[in-house]
């Protein structure tokens, strides 16, 4: 196995909720409750789930752009969370990101030289000489023109704005690239380009990407392995073929089901799982299992155990799910609900 | 998923130029600084504004050479006097020439009017970006302090200090101004600094590894300076009425220096109001056209810098 180039341990974000007279701290929002994984160099990893299940906050926290509130982020050896605003702010040569909003990421007052020159300067990857050398090759990496350097963000298209974001990130050689949503907002020929410009990348610089994503397709696409969260927890986690293939916690399952099939012959036909409900506040959530409230194979246990992530002898080893039942799932001998 | 198959999409080409084009020969560039003032050339008022105020600068630059007098040379025989070839607007309750302390005094209003918009910009700027910035106990810290300074009544907590201070200098008159009026900037610049935080190339820029400082003046500053650009020349509109104000009930700079202010004051005598309106109409409609040509371009800066608000 390849060397864990990323370690998280117990990653916890809450955030206060400010109330009363005073702006006390009433109550907090749990956006990340206890979270913990590696990564692999060389790997792509992918986190999926709906709205609000903390998958961003995971990349965000991961990266420092949102001091967690508590746990433990190694990274090639070295504990982020402890280093000194300084020494951090070095270390973002190594982790860099990619943001879901290509509108929205890039400063609209610098020209993509600026924006590059400034990655450079601040990280001081290249001597001043040859940063103008590095500006065109970067751009050329991404598909860029050279000749582009000194036009402004608006004189681009969103999915050329995302490969100027892609340029930045690259720019100072970074080892992990945590792509928050990278694709989402762009239309899916345009996303197209920009997976396979990503993996091209990740061929040439062997680069490991944390993937947060929706679109299971994409993720498919993509991964060696996914990350499924609910509600600010891992649910389940694995392989990609084990997890698409025969997913255990029946949040995945729902999930998964919900992938549109572009070729709807009836052998095809999986069964639909559609889940009742909406996703409970991350400010009260759910006791036990979080899922319980929408689980059709919910029971009273689920209300107050906390089911922790573990392997069956039936699945594969690095795939881990946390069901009370998925063994009773999988063998049918616990049937839902409804 | 088929269609994401690398054979079929390979658009990671580089866009480049058509054949036997020069890439550098492309229409030039233009930075959003650039686009806003393409949208204020095309503003009439606002041009207008330009010419008046460039006209009002030009003359108090060249007061030298066009006063007939010097302005603060008073001569008993001559009080008051009318119109004549001699004093065109004739002469003041010390017989100083009108026309040559209206020409001076532009002088006064505008370095008064501007020199306190840079103090007040300097001070506003600096803590309302460290409030917009960093936010929490600083922020309310801060906040606090400008609610304290508006609730102050501006008119008597100038008129105070310069009643204690024995002597009034133009300088200590600047500082005055400033120090009573940043509240409503750092407001401004603290709100725009507010909604800057919450986008996301804030956070691109603290991901590459920018210090606060950097990411305060390369990032935060050119987006807010259109608001800052549009507030700080209506607050120096507001600055030079403030001046005449003070000057006019007294408490502004003493005589003899020539201002704007001190002349109008003249018309607190009824005489000088019925009799002598040469005396005191130009210098108010210095004061008037000064203050609406600033607004001009003022209005027209924030129509610039917004493109949205297009109510023309």
């Amino acid at each position: 196995m390849a060397k864990e180039l990323l370690k998280v341990k117990d990653l916890k974000q809450y955030f206060p909720i400010k109330g009363g007279m005073l702006g006390r701290t009433v109550n907090h929002v749990k956006a990340v409750d206890g979270v913990s994984f590696n990564v692999y160099e060389g790997e792509t990893v992918s986190v999926v789930g709906e709205s609000g299940c903390g998958k961003s906050t995971t990349g965000r926290a991961i990266l420092r752009l949102d001091e967690p509130t508590s746990g433990e982020v190694e990274f090639d050896g070295e504990d982020l969370l402890a280093l000194s605003k300084k020494k951090m702010r070095k270390k973002r040569k190594d982790l860099q990101v990619i943001f879901q909003d290509p509108y929205a990421s890039i400063n609209p007052r610098q020209t993509v030289r600026q924006i590059l020159e400034e990655a450079l300067d601040i990280q001081n990857v290249v001597p001043k000489a040859e940063r103008g050398k590095k500006i065109a090759e970067l751009m050329e990496t991404v598909g860029l023109g050279a000749h582009q350097a000194d036009r402004f963000p608006h004189e681009f298209s969103g999915g050329q704005r995302q490969r100027i974001g892609i340029a930045r990130a690259l720019s100072v050689d970074p080892k992990l690239i945590i792509a928050d949503e990278a694709v989402s907002a762009l239309d899916v020929s345009i996303q197209a380009q920009v997976i396979n410009l990503m993996k091209k990348l990740q061929r040439e610089f062997s680069l490991t990407y944390l993937f947060i994503a929706h679109d299971l397709g994409v993720v498919r696409h993509i991964s060696d392995r996914v990350i499924v969260m609910y509600l600010g927890k891992i649910v389940e986690i694995g392989d990609t073929n084990s997890i698409f293939d025969n997913p255990q916690h029946p949040y995945t399952k729902a999930l998964l089901s919900a992938i549109p099939v572009p070729d709807p012959e009836p052998e095809h036909k999986k069964e639909r799982v559609i889940l009742q409900g909406d996703v409970p506040s991350p400010i009260d959530p759910p006791t036990g299992c979080r899922f319980h409230t929408r689980c059709p194979f919910a029971t009273d246990k689920c209300k107050v155990d906390v089911p922790e992530l573990r392997s069956e002898d039936y699945m594969k080893e690095e795939h881990m799910a946390a069901c009370h039942y998925q063994k009773e799932i999988e063998a049918g001998t616990h049937t839902a609900k409804y | 998923m088929q269609q994401l198959n690398a054979q079929e999409t390979p658009s990671v080409e580089p866009i480049r130029p058509p054949e036997g084009q020069e890439p550098s020969k492309n229409k030039a560039s233009k930075s959003p600084f650039q686009l806003a003032f393409a949208r204020f050339r095309k503003n009439k008022l606002a041009i207008v504004g330009i010419v008046i105020l460039v006209s009002i600068v030009l003359i108090s630059v060249f007061a030298d050479l066009l006063a007939t007098h010097d302005p603060t040379k008073s001569n008993l025989l001559l009080i008051e006097n009318g119109p004549s070839s001699e004093h065109i607007l004739g002469t003041d309750g010390s017989g100083r020439d009108n026309f040559s302390r209206l020409l001076y005094g532009s002088r006064i209003s505008l370095i008064v009017g501007f020199s306190a918009m840079i103090f007040t910009l300097m001070i506003g700027t600096t803590l309302g970006s460290i409030a917009g910035y960093y936010g929490g106990k600083i922020d309310s810290f801060i906040m606090r302090l400008t609610d304290l300074m508006q609730a102050l009544p501006f008119f008597v907590l100038a008129l105070t200090i310069i009643s204690i201070v024995p002597e009034i200098t133009i300088a200590l008159f600047v500082t005055i101004i400033a120090l009573t009026s940043w509240p409503n900037l750092t407001r401004i610049i603290r709100g725009t600094f507010l909604s800057l935080r919450e986008q996301e190339f804030m956070l691109g820029a603290k991901a590459i590894g920018a210090s606060d400082f950097r990411i305060i003046f390369k990032h935060f500053i050119p987006n807010a300076i259109g608001p800052i650009t549009v507030n700080a020349t209506l607050m120096m509109a507001q600055m030079i009425i403030f001046e005449s104000g003070l000057s006019f009930v007294g408490m502004g700079i003493p005589q003899p220096t020539p201002t704007w202010g001190n002349m109008l004051s003249q018309a607190q005598n009824i005489r000088i109001l019925r009799n002598h309106p040469e005396a005191w109409i130009p210098a108010g409609l210095g004061i008037f056209l000064t203050v609406l040509a600033i607004n001009f371009i003022g209005d027209g800066l924030r129509d610039a810098f917004d493109p949205k608000s297009n109510r023309r």
